[in-house]
């Protein structure tokens, strides 16, 4: 069974936030929750490097493991869902997260937070596949129409690679085999531990 | 089977993702739900704004919402990247990657992957309207198309025609931008222009002089080849995201990438070497590379002697660029300009790359030939991998450029001269003498002359002389009128996709935007335009489709031309700009010339198929003949056969074409050329994409000769170099006889430009020559006013010490119509009150003006604020902390109010802005001038509105790259 996983080529990000408009455009989330991000390390000066910032779908997920109404799921394919409805908005998981992957609607300023959100790999949540009520809580659902993340497939230089982990890691090698020079992804190690 | 998205209505009915921190929302899936209940449900339809109920109404029937594949491409920048849109009942509801474009393979920056937000259009202008008592009023497309043409009519009987200004789009599609050109023709004046003016004038003015066309030589797709790339004024990560892709594949193939700027931009992120140069000294960093080339003789000696002429003219100026002299100059030491040199001349074919960063100068003209100069001496130009890599700005400002949408050319280049009328007078089908009169041809007997009896400046016809350029517009308006070269001032200026935040000086512009009699805005967006002035009345907006409404071709940066599908229907009463000019046109009564041979549908859209017919019959001098539209078309649809590096199709029924037929495309469409993917490549023959330099120069000059010497395309039968083809040559050559008898009919007594059968191109190419000759590249421009590029120092330059060795131009009486000062400018010291230099470039996120991408809330999000980068050291100086608020003055006192980013991103005394924002002057949003409900959701200062005056010496391209500054906390 493929394992669904991201892999970020920090360097051929470019910063060109491609990704979190793609992200938005799939799944009109609103303004201020951004399940994709891209984060600039040595902005500025040499050095710099960007990585595009997602929910990992960890082999042994965090968030899973300290969520008080156990709401998270790991799908067959690997992807780490969960169910809106059971969550109670409490943020465990954004402590957990090494990612800060859970976004939380912003909706006042020292109120409840909202129902978490996050990357879903496109891969919609526990409703029906393709329902308007998947779509409305989690949006849309391209893994079940045999598509892969949106943010991956329109990434600019093809830095983000998402899909299945085999074929992510082939990709990689063989640019860092031409690059020849030691590789240079970032996440890996830590979403879905280095053996793996 | 593709799964549709369908919601209920929730219980309020208003599902509004933005609500609450954008107002009130409507997006396009919630209208596509709302659409599909208004089968049955009236009250839902209640909801809904009138010209949306309408288009619900018309939806409802189409019952099913099958998706439909659409496709389209990015309206953006030049890169031409395919986007693939699902359409439901004519509702744009998802977009997908098209991996099947060989210029993206899917990919999309931040821009191309939020176009869908077109389909929404929350903050687009809905309706015309008219500003009336210093109010917006909705009014009717016939009540505006009518007033407006009243008043155009009405200055044009008081001042003459060249006193209204037809302000074309880099974001028209081609057939838009001919039409445009043309309908100014036949208005009766040159003052027409567009954003090419002020991105890469500097860039087609010189390139063209080099080599013969000013245009991008090779591919992005062709930088897979390169061994060696150099940017230099070219921030591609930000400006060409998708570029990027070509650009780091090369650099995994072993490319050795080096990034002159005077920032450390995104791109130099990913350099092997990075140089940061003082702005505005392109000329000694590339001379002092040439120096060490020189000395070291590594430059292509028997390229040079075949294909390029006047370089020991430039071994002079060169000699004086000494590694000292360089560092001095420009900040960069010695060793590393050195170290560049040797890597271009160790890793060749390299390609050299540039942008707004060496265009925007006063000496543009200089620094783009000075670039073209480095690439000629390592025998890198006319060889896959190497080139001119000039990266073009917006989605079709190379079209627009080739079709001519350019005070001082018709298209195609043709110039304006009596012959270049003729010409085209007679693709159009309209009388000549007609088209004079049109024009202003009283004007020479009544104008120039002051008390004394003796003339102010050189008469000029105004059918032949080039008209005030976009970035000039402001002193067309504002000049003493017995200073300008035409009968009066303009009094009344047509924004037809142009933002004006895009220009400099902007107290003089807000001054002069409020002296127009009128102003006239045809954009999807209000645009800056709509807020700046302080006006009561004379001001109208008229809501334009966007390019995704419509259909027709656009021209990419590597001169690749696509198609577009019609995504979806024009949104709310806006109209595609073709129909615009088509109402306007039959108002002011010169329709019926205008479309004599293009077909008007009843709903007064012009057919663009016939637009580019037209285009194809009289665009010989650049190969625009070739591209019909069946053959764009076909290619549409076979995508996927193109290689990616290569760009050539492998088999298929494109076989053997060029993805896009790229310019020159030669002859009929009938002939099949396959277009050129690499300018000047004689390792191809003609007939197959091959080239060489253009002899456009003459033959000889000062006794030497200009042509090719053992330098021709494979398969040439001419075995040397050889002038431009002509009738006469064809008979002289023995080969008239080649032609048909009709083609010798339409060719006696003309030459390959103007011969409208193709027969000479035909004749030509079949001999295996170049219909435009074989010369030798010049390195020398003996037309412009420095013949060997030269550094000239910055009007408003912080190195006094460097402005009696490097001193600028001379001041000058009438240049493009205006007088322009150099000198005089130069001569008034500001160094001491304005410390600081003022730069500017892109965001990724935002495209031009940015008033399209601001009022798209999915980029929006991502740059909220205008701002200012600033150098710690600079910052601590001054007293500011990140993230305050500073006033930002330029050296003519403008002043802008924007948010300091401390960072070292820029060097010690130099301050960065973007030049995206609008929507803000002195300090204050304008948001309550806008129409209701069209104000994008981010709004800034202009950068613009601080920058300074300064023009490029041939082209009149703007100073936006180098001025002074100083800032303080606000």
């Amino acid at each position: 069974m493929a394992r669904m996983k991201f892999l970020c080529d920090a360097e051929r990000c470019i910063e060109c936030n491609g990704c979190v408009t793609a992200c938005k455009n799939e799944h009109e989330v609103p303004w201020g929750v951004n399940r994709r991000r891209v984060v600039t390390l040595d902005d500025g000066v040499p050095g710099e490097r960007s990585i595009s910032v997602a929910c990992m779908h960890c082999s042994d997920a965090p968030c899973a493991a300290v969520c008080p109404v156990d709401c998270f799921y790991t799908t067959d394919d690997g992807i780490v869902l969960h169910d809106k409805d059971l969550c109670i908005g409490c943020g465990y998981c954004f402590y957990a997260c090494p990612f800060g992957a859970p976004q939380y609607p912003q909706k006042e300023a020292f109120g409840v937070r909202g129902k978490m959100d996050k990357c879903t790999f496109c891969a919609g949540g526990p409703e029906e596949d393709g329902s308007q009520a998947e779509f409305e809580k989690y949006g849309r659902n391209r893994i079940s129409e045999g598509k892969l993340p949106l943010c991956a497939e329109m990434c600019s230089t093809k830095a983000l690679l998402g899909g299945d982990g085999d074929m992510v890691a082939d990709i990689y090698r063989e640019r860092v085999l031409k690059r020849s020079s030691r590789p240079q992804t970032w996440g890996w190690g830590v979403a879905y531990k280095a053996d793996s | 089977m593709k799964l549709t998205k369908k919601r209920d209505l929730s219980p309020d009915g208003t599902t509004v993702p933005l609500k609450g921190i954008l107002g009130s929302a409507i997006d396009r899936r919630t209208f596509l739900r709302r659409t599909s209940l208004a089968v049955g449900g009236g009250a839902v339809a209640g909801a809904l704004q009138p010209v949306m109920m309408r288009r619900a109404e018309a939806a409802a029937g189409a019952a099913g919402g099958e998706t439909e594949i659409r496709k389209s491409v990015c309206t953006h920048c030049s890169v031409g990247c395919g986007v693939v849109a699902e359409v439901q009942d004519g509702v744009w509801t998802g977009q997908e990657p098209d991996f099947d474009s060989p210029f993206n393979l899917g990919g999309h920056c931040a821009k191309g992957a939020s176009v869908r937000e077109h389909g929404h259009g929350e903050r687009r202008l809905k309706y015309p309207m008219k500003l009336t008592g210093g109010k917006w009023k909705q009014v009717s497309w016939d009540e505006a198309i009518n007033e407006i043409g009243d008043k155009v009519l009405d200055i044009r009987k008081r001042s003459g025609p060249d006193s209204v200004y037809w302000l074309g789009s880099a974001k028209f599609n081609n057939e838009q931008a001919y039409l445009f050109r043309k309908f100014a023709g036949l208005w009766g004046t040159n003052n027409v222009d567009h954003q090419a003016r002020i991105c890469h004038s500097t860039t087609v003015a010189g390139v063209a002089n080099t080599w013969g066309y000013g245009a991008m030589t090779n591919s992005y797709n062709d930088m897979h080849n390169s061994k060696a790339m150099f940017f230099i004024g070219s921030n591609a990560a930000e400006a060409h995201p998708v570029a990027m892709q070509h650009i780091l594949k090369g650099k995994e193939n072993g490319a050795k990438m080096i990034v002159v700027d005077p920032r450390f931009t995104r791109t130099a992120a990913h350099a092997d070497q990075f140089m940061r140069i003082r702005p505005g000294t392109d000329v000694p960093l590339i001379w002092g590379m040439l120096y060490h080339i020189f000395e070291n003789g590594w430059e292509d000696k028997e390229y040079i002697r075949q294909r390029v002429f006047g370089l020991d003219e430039i071994r002079k100026e060169v000699a004086k660029w000494t590694p000292d002299e360089v560092e001095r100059v420009c900040g960069v030491p010695g060793d590393q300009v050195k170290l560049a040199a040797q890597t271009m001349a160790e890793n060749r074919p390299g390609t050299i790359v540039w942008c707004m960063g060496g265009t925007q100068h006063t000496i543009g003209n200089n620094n783009t030939r000075a670039y073209c100069v480095l690439q000629l001496a390592l025998g890198n130009v006319g060889v896959s991998g190497g080139g001119a890599n000039i990266f073009r700005g917006h989605d079709n400002v190379q079209g627009a450029t080739d079709l001519g949408i350019l005070s001082h050319t018709l298209p195609g280049y043709y110039g304006l001269a009596e012959g270049s009328w003729a010409h085209w007078a007679r693709v159009w089908g309209v009388d000549i003498d007609w088209l004079k009169g049109r024009f202003d041809s009283g004007y020479m007997d009544t104008k120039g002359v002051d008390e004394e009896g003796t003339a102010g400046i050189p008469f000029a016809n105004p059918m032949n002389s080039a008209g005030i350029p976009v970035s000039r517009w402001i002193d067309g308006v504002l000049e003493d009128s017995r200073n300008i070269d035409q009968r009066d001032n303009l009094k009344a200026m047509f924004f037809w996709g142009h933002a004006p935040n895009s220009q400099t000086r902007g107290p003089e512009m807000k001054k002069a935007l409020e002296t127009l009699e009128m102003v006239v805005v045809v954009d999807p967006y209000p645009t800056h335009t709509a807020v700046l002035p302080d006006r009561q009345e004379g001001m109208y907006l008229l809501p334009a489709a966007t390019q995704f409404e419509t259909y027709g071709s656009v021209t990419a940066s590597n001169r690749s031309l696509q198609w577009r599908d019609k995504l979806i229907e024009p949104m709310f009463e806006s109209l595609p700009d073709h129909t615009i000019m088509y109402k306007m046109a039959k108002k002011l009564g010169f329709a019926d010339e205008l479309f004599k041979n293009i077909q008007v549908n009843s709903n007064d859209e012009p057919l663009i198929e016939d637009i580019l017919r037209e285009i194809n019959r009289g665009m010989w001098t650049i190969g625009y003949t070739g591209q019909s539209p069946e053959r764009l078309k076909l290619q549409l649809l076979n995508k996927h056969t193109f290689n990616t590096t290569t760009l050539l199709a492998e088999g298929g029924p494109c076989d053997g074409e060029y993805y896009g037929l790229p310019w020159p495309c030669w002859g009929t469409p009938e002939m099949k050329h396959p277009g050129t993917p690499i300018l000047y490549d004689t390792s191809k023959s003609v007939a197959d994409g091959g080239l060489n330099f253009r002899a456009r120069f003459g033959v000889e000059f000062e006794g030497k000769n200009l042509l090719a010497e053992d330098s021709y395309s494979v398969g040439a039968e001419i075995q040397d170099g050889y002038p431009e083809f002509s009738a006469d040559m064809l008979k002289q050559l023995g080969w008239w006889d080649d032609l048909t008898a009709d083609e010798k009919a339409a060719a006696e007594g003309k030459n390959w430009k103007t011969d409208l059968s193709g027969g000479i191109q035909r004749v030509a190419i079949a001999h295996g020559c170049a219909p435009f000759g074989n010369a030798k590249a010049r390195a020398i421009v003996w037309t412009f006013p420095d013949r060997v590029p030269i550094h000239r120092e910055p009007l408003y330059t912080s190195r006094r010490d460097l402005v009696d060795k490097y001193p600028t131009y001379e001041d000058r009486k009438n240049h493009y119509r205006l007088p322009t000062r150099y000198a005089s400018i130069q001569a008034q010291d500001k160094s001491s009150e304005y410390p600081l230099i003022l730069t500017s470039g892109r965001l990724v996120e935002y495209e031009g003006g940015g008033e399209e991408t601001r009022s798209n809330p999915w980029l929006a999000e991502l740059q909220q604020e205008m701002f200012a980068e600033i150098h710690p050291g600079d910052a601590n100086d001054t007293g500011i902390r990140d993230g305050d608020w500073i006033w930002l003055e330029g050296a003519e006192g403008a002043r802008v109010k924007v948010r300091a980013q401390i960072t070292e991103r820029v060097g010690r005394g130099v301050v960065f802005m973007p030049f995206h924002f609008g929507g803000w002057y002195d300090g204050k949003d304008l948001l309550d001038k806008y129409p209701e409900g069209a104000a994008p959701y981010v709004r800034g200062e202009a950068a613009n509105t601080a920058f300074t005056y300064g023009y490029d010496s041939v082209t009149q391209m703007q100073e936006t790259k180098c001025t002074l500054c100083k800032i303080s906390a606000a």
